[in-house]
């Protein structure tokens, strides 16, 4: 314990202190609650042997019991089987967004730090001003360019988070273009690309996966929120956000419909960010947001 | 300004320290303002770009699905708008109108953009700034008390602070919704007329930002408490509520200070997911409705409004830390 206490007054961050301390049982939870999540999205039979389309209208309506966990739906639809498929369509846009937001910023962020005074200042100030906008205002502005679906929030999500990556990236990258090995590299006449895949990239990964993993649980409620708001997913398809949606039709008789779908965002969300704060802390690195 | 006696000799420092503070206070003026107009010239060519993006005929898209025009009347249309301009003619035209402050009309309904969103802009702002007071409020309390402290309740706060962090605000909204207006039915469902309809609204929006606000301020506190003043202040017998309050509270400002930008956008995001969960009118019922429409110029309109809010809040906090720090006043 007095060890774990001296590295963390080293960091001088006592908050960070107390996630060591504490996040363990936590972590561990929120481990087992991601992988049951991924198995929900890879193999939602596992889970439920109903199809999440199939109508039943004479059930339609029914309060959560034994029989339909989380209830029916208006057409009779099992919501808890909706709910387990719409792990998949959800989770898939998520990880795609940031995956998308990742990569992209990470070219950006590197374009910029190594690529020269002019593309630093054109793309860093283009950055700015993309910080800016509310995240959700200008996946919002990319919506209404694209059009809605599916895909196309799934790339609004993504463009809207780039900016962050992409400073991230660049910052790294600066500090990392100074080291020791990376001048060692280039004077034992390394290409410049080499230098730069080989040696600077894998050096700035840490606080990106960091961030990235942080980032996942805010495209996640991002693209479940733009879903919500009908630019997403469409119905029939299980989609969290376009289920709290339809159940919003029907709160003052059956609740359930809508409240189950949110909450398994909330669930997964609490998860990555629970497992995004073992990652900071395992890397030391990363940004308090 | 004071300037130096006239005649006098010529000193090492010339400047004294009321024209020295003067000064720099005038160049960081400038330096604000010309930060503002960036980020809205920005902004504005965003917008800008998204407009000529949009697949489609404009013409058509004015005219809405259901109409005959001929292609005379097409045409006057186009030369009217000038879309058969060169686009940098077109850009150029667009900075122009917004210099003279003319934010263009809203395809759907006819009327300027400008009257759209100012007609709109009250009950947004109200959401916003009761969500920004309660969310700082709440922050600085919580932070206050479990500043450096461990045990229970200190635990209790972070689980909270967890879940309120990872809550999606429109779920939340539908969760209280439940609750309070269709169970218990205390609380109106929708609208936005008196103190009862803000009310869950302004919970709803809060929330996270609370979180966000009070782990940020927390973490500071706590650096805060390890500097030699607060061991001072301690020393000279203030208890720890006391030295919380009216010495590490004010450190720890600026870093609070420094979130207000995000603060500025997360609020306005935010408006527009919990004024649909609440059916309440506003900017971002208005965004809602313009986006599922494909109503190109009031997002526009939108998107530079933001884009001012975030500007001026931000420029006006960072003029605000001259205030709070006097370190900071050295230029």
């Amino acid at each position: 314990m007095s060890a774990v206490a001296a590295t963390a007054a080293e960091s001088a961050v006592p908050a960070v202190r107390f996630r060591i301390r504490r996040a363990r049982p936590g972590a561990f939870l929120a481990a087992a609650l991601l992988v049951l999540l991924l198995a929900a999205a890879l193999f939602p039979g596992l889970f439920t042997d109903t199809s999440p389309t199939a109508t039943d209208p004479v059930n339609a309506l029914q309060a959560p019991s034994g029989e339909n966990w989380f209830g029916t739906d208006q057409l009779g639809r099992d919501t808890y089987t909706r709910v387990v498929f719409g792990a998949r369509t959800s989770l898939l846009i998520g990880l795609g967004a940031t995956a998308f937001a990742v990569v992209s910023g990470m070219v950006l962020g590197l374009a910029a730090a190594l690529g020269g005074r002019v593309a630093d200042n054109l793309l860093m100030r283009a950055a700015d001003v993309l910080l800016a906008l509310p995240e959700l205002l200008l996946a919002l502005l990319i919506v209404t360019v694209l059009g809605t679906g599916t895909t196309n929030v799934m790339i609004a999500v993504a463009l809207a988070a780039a900016p962050g990556y992409a400073r991230l990236v660049r910052a790294e990258a600066l500090v990392v273009r100074g080291a020791g090995y990376v001048e060692a590299a280039a004077v034992l006449g390394l290409p410049r690309r080499t230098v730069v895949v080989r040696h600077v990239l894998p050096n700035t990964v840490g606080p990106l996966l960091v961030m990235g993993t942080i980032g996942f649980g805010t495209a996640l409620i991002n693209a479940s929120g733009l879903s919500f708001l009908g630019l997403g997913a469409q119905p029939p398809s299980p989609e969290w956000g376009a289920m709290l949606s339809e159940g919003r039709n029907f709160l003052d008789t059956a609740w359930w419909i809508g409240v189950f779908p949110g909450a398994a965002v909330t669930v997964a969300v609490i998860a990555v960010n629970v497992a995004g704060h073992r990652a900071r802390v395992r890397f030391h690195g990363g940004t308090p947001r | 300004m004071t300037s130096p006696m006239p005649g006098a000799p010529k000193k090492v420092r010339p400047a004294s320290g009321r024209t020295g503070v003067a000064q720099v206070l005038l160049r960081v003026l400038l330096t604000r303002l010309a930060s503002v107009a960036f980020v809205l010239f920005g902004a504005a060519t965003l917008a800008f770009a998204g407009l000529k993006l949009l697949p489609g005929d404009p013409v058509a898209t004015l005219l809405g699905p259901q109409t005959t025009a001929s292609p005379a009347v097409r045409e006057q249309i186009r030369d009217e708008y000038g879309f058969d301009d060169p686009v940098y003619a077109q850009y150029i035209g667009y900075l122009d109108d917004l210099v003279h402050l003319r934010f263009g009309e809203s395809y759907q309904l006819q009327r300027p953009v400008a009257d759209l969103i100012a007609d709109q802009f009250a009950p947004t702002a109200q959401l916003a700034f009761s969500a920004a007071l309660l969310s700082v409020v709440v922050a600085v309390v919580v932070a206050v008390l479990t500043a450096g402290r461990r045990g229970v309740g200190r635990s209790a706060a972070n689980t909270v602070e967890l879940f309120a962090v990872s809550t999606p605000s429109f779920w939340l909204g539908i969760v209280l919704l439940t609750v309070f207006s269709f169970r218990m039915r205390v609380l109106p469902v929708a609208g936005a007329d008196g103190f009862e309809s803000l009310v869950l609204p302004t919970v709803t929006l809060a929330v996270p930002i609370t979180a966000v606000l009070t782990q940020v301020l927390r973490e500071s506190m706590e650096s805060a408490l390890d500097e030699p003043f607060a061991l001072t202040a301690r020393a000279r017998g203030l208890s720890r509520l006391g030295v919380q309050v009216r010495h590490v509270l004010r450190h720890a400002a600026i870093p609070l200070a420094t979130l207000s930008g995000w603060l500025t956008g997360t609020l306005l995001g935010g408006t527009v997911l919990v004024e649909t969960v609440f059916a309440r009118p506003g900017v971002g019922a208005l965004t809602l409705d313009a986006v599922t429409s494909r109503d190109m110029p009031v997002v526009m309109g939108v998107v530079l409004l933001a884009a001012l809010c975030f500007a001026v809040i931000s420029q006006l906090v960072d003029a605000l830390y001259l205030v709070i720090d006097p370190r900071l006043r050295k230029g």
